[in-house]
């Protein structure tokens, strides 16, 4: 075998490669000029920051493109660009959470927030709270109550027909036109704005009831619009992954079909139907638009989803915010706001979570 | 895989015990009940359709005096219309390249092991309800970008869109598609990451055996590929952004249509619902049922082109 | 053009799994060899360590040397693109692009180095390529059809016209007969046999007598069981390798006894 020696120097395949330490001295003299350049209108963390990023990648674009050719320039900027577009979609989700924890906490440790309503507590009091600093009070028992009374109407009437829908188009539907249909407008549902759906049910109730039936009923009537297509499809995925095996196996051993769909098929696919079930309540449990058109907003506990106007939680955030009790000192109100969104943020991602950990923990373990 | 389906079968229990108290007629009854719920959720789109035109009928034919403005239903709803495009652009122009550079980052440029964590943490992003958003927006994004608003005012006012004086609270059509593009940027992202992900490795490694870099790569193999799922994708976004509701009222203060975007002023439908909904009455209802009825039908076109996009090109992919 | 290719030590890694041990091998320019063997023995993954495609897998990675006329592949600051745009590869499925026209894919690799391609150039390179890929006469009237529409073994005559369109110094083949029928795989044999004029050819073969007919010289690659390393058995002449070898393994092999 012949032996033959790396040639001297560097090789035609290295030629015009960046060295490793490249990006870090771009990076180096990107934070310098991006201090230099936001100290004159003001120095602030955040204007620091996009500074640099912006000069970093014009110089380490510069520099490959002189050293490395237009090629490998763009290959750089492309890389740049797409990194930038991930650190940018971080900044509002960083933003929001930060602001909701800054703000929700004290409201969240308000003595009485959790246990009381908004029944009696009108602007004298707030004024109160900030003029003489006494403590603020009125929580949100009344919509926490809602909310949770109104998701569950809403799961108890979106889960059966979702299942059942998403059971009709895997077990029985075949392709057949009328399955497509449903297949095609289950997707058109998912796009229904959430709005829509609270003016259906309300004109809906409007026109069976009676002009201005507003209950917490309607506002779960509401919800399901939302939630049955989101059930539907996740319930349909699930039953699709069952393998056909099974099925076989037990018609084979003379079990009817729907014997066999409620007791091998839905057993398997259980994990990922209850998880798909939890995404879509924590999906609709922050709607607020088809609440506040369908359950107005009460002040007041009411433990009857279908008499009177009934609070939740999105629709308390939404009009603390708009029209706070006391529209001279708003502050107790956005107290009052920011707690109870950071309740239905730690609700809607215990939810999320819960759906994670159902569909890790119950998944059958042989599927993939 | 191979020794799963006994093994389940197994374990949900399939005992001849079942099948010896068995009738034909459950059968019956439950496939007519899944075939009811099924047809159930057509009738429920079709019901949305119908009680909406008729709880709607009234705005229609309604004196064109007594509608709010006083001329008349169009003349009502042509401004809010233009309002909410508006504000859907926004979002879009915003939302898309963002949303693109995320999901590539996240397909083909993130470390694969940890390219996972970061889909999720993009899909938190989807998880934030919209009154959150709202609240966001309304308190926090509004008063640190208004700075930006009476610079651009000064500096940029002879642009129409960018004419002062600047709103000072920073409560403009401009902060509202902003919060929009956050909120359709997790569903712009996670729909064009699954087609990106779908690109055949045969392309790909094609491409890369060229001596293309990473990028040329993306250009030859992955975009060619995933065009018509990212335009659905942004399509559907599109549905999203134009029916959001609590981002835009709360965060914008509403007025007449106008072209700057830095001032306050114009309207978008969802908001123009929500804000007067709760206290409407009598023809008031009407119109604003009408005005939902417009959005549904728009967001409803919307929807049934990007599915459509979405349908043909399965059929596409999975031709080939 | 054509370039001798030198292996020294190799070893290549999934991760912690070694796939391939101890490699040490030249191939002569302008020359066919085949990589033969069982399934799972390493040879398309030492296959693709020749321009460095395994890194696009996941935890892929080598140690020792591949050398290039004398330049080593894995050197320090030598740009895998570099390397692929001097080491062509063909793949075991056809993929032309199914976007882009018969043209577009031959000059698609072309296109990324010189942008400014004039018109006759890129026609003369289109024609070059495609003659050079047995192909032209088949296509000449449709190029600006989209390459998905030729039959299997076009599309792998079009992959093989892109890549020699580049001017590389050496062709991979990984198994690029194994989705053909037989007539197309007869036309891809015979266009082996014209591209060792001006390249160094290495193809992975399943099939014996594919081995036997194009190549000059064939090296076994075998395994020892499951999750142990491939490594290189036998190198040598193909008429040695199939009438005379050296190793029982390899003996075993080439006479249907196991594999």
């Amino acid at each position: 075998m012949t032996t033959t020696d790396v040639a001297p120097g560097r090789s035609k395949l290295t030629r015009g490669r960046l060295p490793g330490f490249a990006p870090w001295v771009s990076l180096a003299v990107a934070l310098v000029l991006g201090a230099a350049a936001v100290a004159v209108p003001g120095f602030t963390p955040f204007g620091w920051g996009i500074a640099s990023a912006i000069i970093f990648a014009i110089v380490y674009v510069a520099w490959s493109r002189a050293v490395e050719g237009g090629r490998k320039a763009a290959d750089k900027l492309a890389t740049c660009l797409v990194v930038g577009a991930f650190l940018v979609a971080l900044l509002p989700l960083v933003s929001v959470i930060w602001t909701v924890l800054v703000a929700g906490i004290p409201g969240l440790l308000t003595p009485g927030f959790f246990t009381t309503s908004m029944n009696g507590v009108t602007g004298v009091f707030d004024n109160r709270a900030v003029e003489e600093g006494g403590p603020v009070i009125g929580g949100i028992y009344h919509a926490l109550l809602g909310t949770l009374m109104i998701t569950l109407l809403a799961t108890l009437i979106s889960v059966p027909v979702g299942l059942l829908t998403s059971i009709y188009l895997v077990e029985y539907g075949q392709d057949k036109p009328l399955a497509r249909a449903i297949t095609f407008f289950v997707d058109v549902m998912t796009g229904i704005p959430s709005i829509v759906a609270g003016l259906f049910a309300a004109a809906f109730f409007f026109l069976v009831v009676g002009p201005g039936t507003k209950t917490g009923f309607v506002a779960a009537v509401a919800l399901s619009v939302l939630m049955i297509p989101v059930v539907v499809r996740s319930s349909e995925e699930m039953l699709k992954i069952v393998p056909n095996e099974l099925r076989e196996a037990s018609y084979a051993l003379g079990v009817r079909k729907w014997r066999t769909i409620l007791k091998v098929v839905i057993p398997t696919a259980i994990s990922g139907i209850a998880s798909g079930v939890t995404l879509a309540i924590a999906r609709v449990i922050g709607e607020t638009a088809p609440i506040l058109v369908t359950a107005g907003f009460a002040t007041t506990i009411n433990n009857s989803p279908f008499a009177g106007w009934m609070a939740s939680l999105p629709t308390f955030i939404y009009t603390q915010i708009l029209n706070p009790t006391s529209p001279s000192n708003p502050a107790p109100s956005d107290q009052r706001a920011w707690g109870a969104a950071l309740v239905l943020i730690i609700l809607v991602m215990l939810l999320n979570l819960v759906a994670r950990i159902v569909a890790k923990a119950f998944a059958p373990k042989t599927g993939r | 895989m191979t020794t799963a389906p006994p093994r389940q079968a197994e374990r949900a229990g399939v005992p001849a015990a079942i099948a010896a108290q068995d009738s034909p007629r459950g059968d019956k009854v439950f496939s007519t009940l899944a075939l009811t719920a099924g047809c159930l959720i057509l009738a429920v789109l079709f019901g949305v359709a119908v009680f909406l035109v008729v709880q709607a009928i009234p705005a229609f034919t309604a004196d064109p005096a007594d509608i709010q403005g006083g001329k008349g239903f169009l003349a009502y709803i042509a401004p809010i219309v233009i309002g909410t495009v508006i504000a859907a652009a926004i979002a879009l122009v915003i939302a898309t390249p963002i949303s693109i550079g995320v999901a590539l980052f996240i397909t083909h440029f993130a470390p694969r092991r940890i390219a996972s964590a970061l889909g999720y943490v993009i899909d938190l992003l989807a998880a934030i309800p919209s009154v959150i958003y709202g609240a966001w927006g309304a308190s926090f994004l509004a008063r640190e970008i208004s700075p930006a608003y009476v610079w651009l005012a000064e500096n940029a006012g002879w642009i129409p869109i960018f004419s002062g004086p600047a709103s000072a609270t920073g409560k403009t059509i401009l902060t509202a598609g902003i919060v929009l593009s956050v909120m359709v940027l997790p569903i712009i992202t996670s729909l064009s990451r699954e087609i990106f992900l779908q690109t055949p490795k045969l392309h790909e490694e094609a491409a890369l055996a060229l001596g293309a870099t990473r990028w040329e790569m993306i250009k030859m193999a992955v975009f060619p590929f995933a065009r018509p799922g990212v335009v659905s994708a942004i399509m559907l976004g599109l549905g999203r952004a134009l029916g959001e509701t609590m981002a835009v009222a709360l965060v914008l203060s509403s007025g007449a249509l106008t072209v700057s975007l830095v001032q306050s002023g114009n309207q978008t439908i969802a908001a123009e619902i929500a804000l007067n909904f709760p206290e409407a009455s009598g023809l008031k209802v009407a119109t604003l049922i009408a005005a939902g009825l417009v959005l549904f039908v728009i967001t409803l076109a919307v929807n049934m082109v990007a599915r459509w996009i979405i349908s043909r090109h399965k059929e596409f992919s999975g031709a080939n | 053009m054509s370039k001798r290719i030198d292996v020294k030590d190799l070893n290549v890694y999934y991760g912690d799994f070694r796939a391939v041990e101890g490699v040490n091998i030249s191939v002569a320019p302008r020359s066919v060899t085949a990589f033969i063997g069982p399934s799972g023995c390493g040879k398309s993954t030492f296959l693709r360590t020749l321009n460095r495609m395994h890194e696009v897998l996941p935890g892929a990675r080598v140690e020792g040397q591949v050398l290039l006329d004398g330049d080593d592949l894995y050197g320090p600051g030598v740009d895998p693109v570099a390397v692929r745009s001097h080491v062509g590869m063909v793949f075991q499925r056809p993929n032309p692009f199914p976007t882009m026209s018969i043209r577009d894919n031959v000059l698609a690799g072309v296109k990324l180095n010189s942008k400014r391609l004039s018109k006759s150039d890129a026609d003369e390179l289109l024609e070059s390529s495609l003659r050079g890929a047995n192909l032209w006469n088949e296509v000449k009237d449709r190029l600006d059809k989209p390459g998905s529409g030729l039959s299997g073994g076009q599309q792998q005559r079009l992959c093989i016209a892109r890549a020699i369109a580049v001017k590389p110094d050496v062709i991979l083949m990984d198994e690029p007969c194994s989705a053909l029928d037989p007539i197309s795989t007869l036309a891809v044999e015979d266009l082996i046999n014209e591209l060792k004029e001006n390249y160094t050819v290495v193809i992975v073969t399943h099939n014996m007598q594919q081995a036997a007919r194009v190549s000059d010289k064939t090296a076994f690659f075998n395994i020892a069981g499951t999750g142990k390393p491939g490594k290189l058995i036998e190198y040598a002449d193909t008429s040695v390798i199939f009438n005379n070898p050296s190793e029982k393994a390899t003996e075993d092999y080439v006479s249907g006894r196991f594999g």
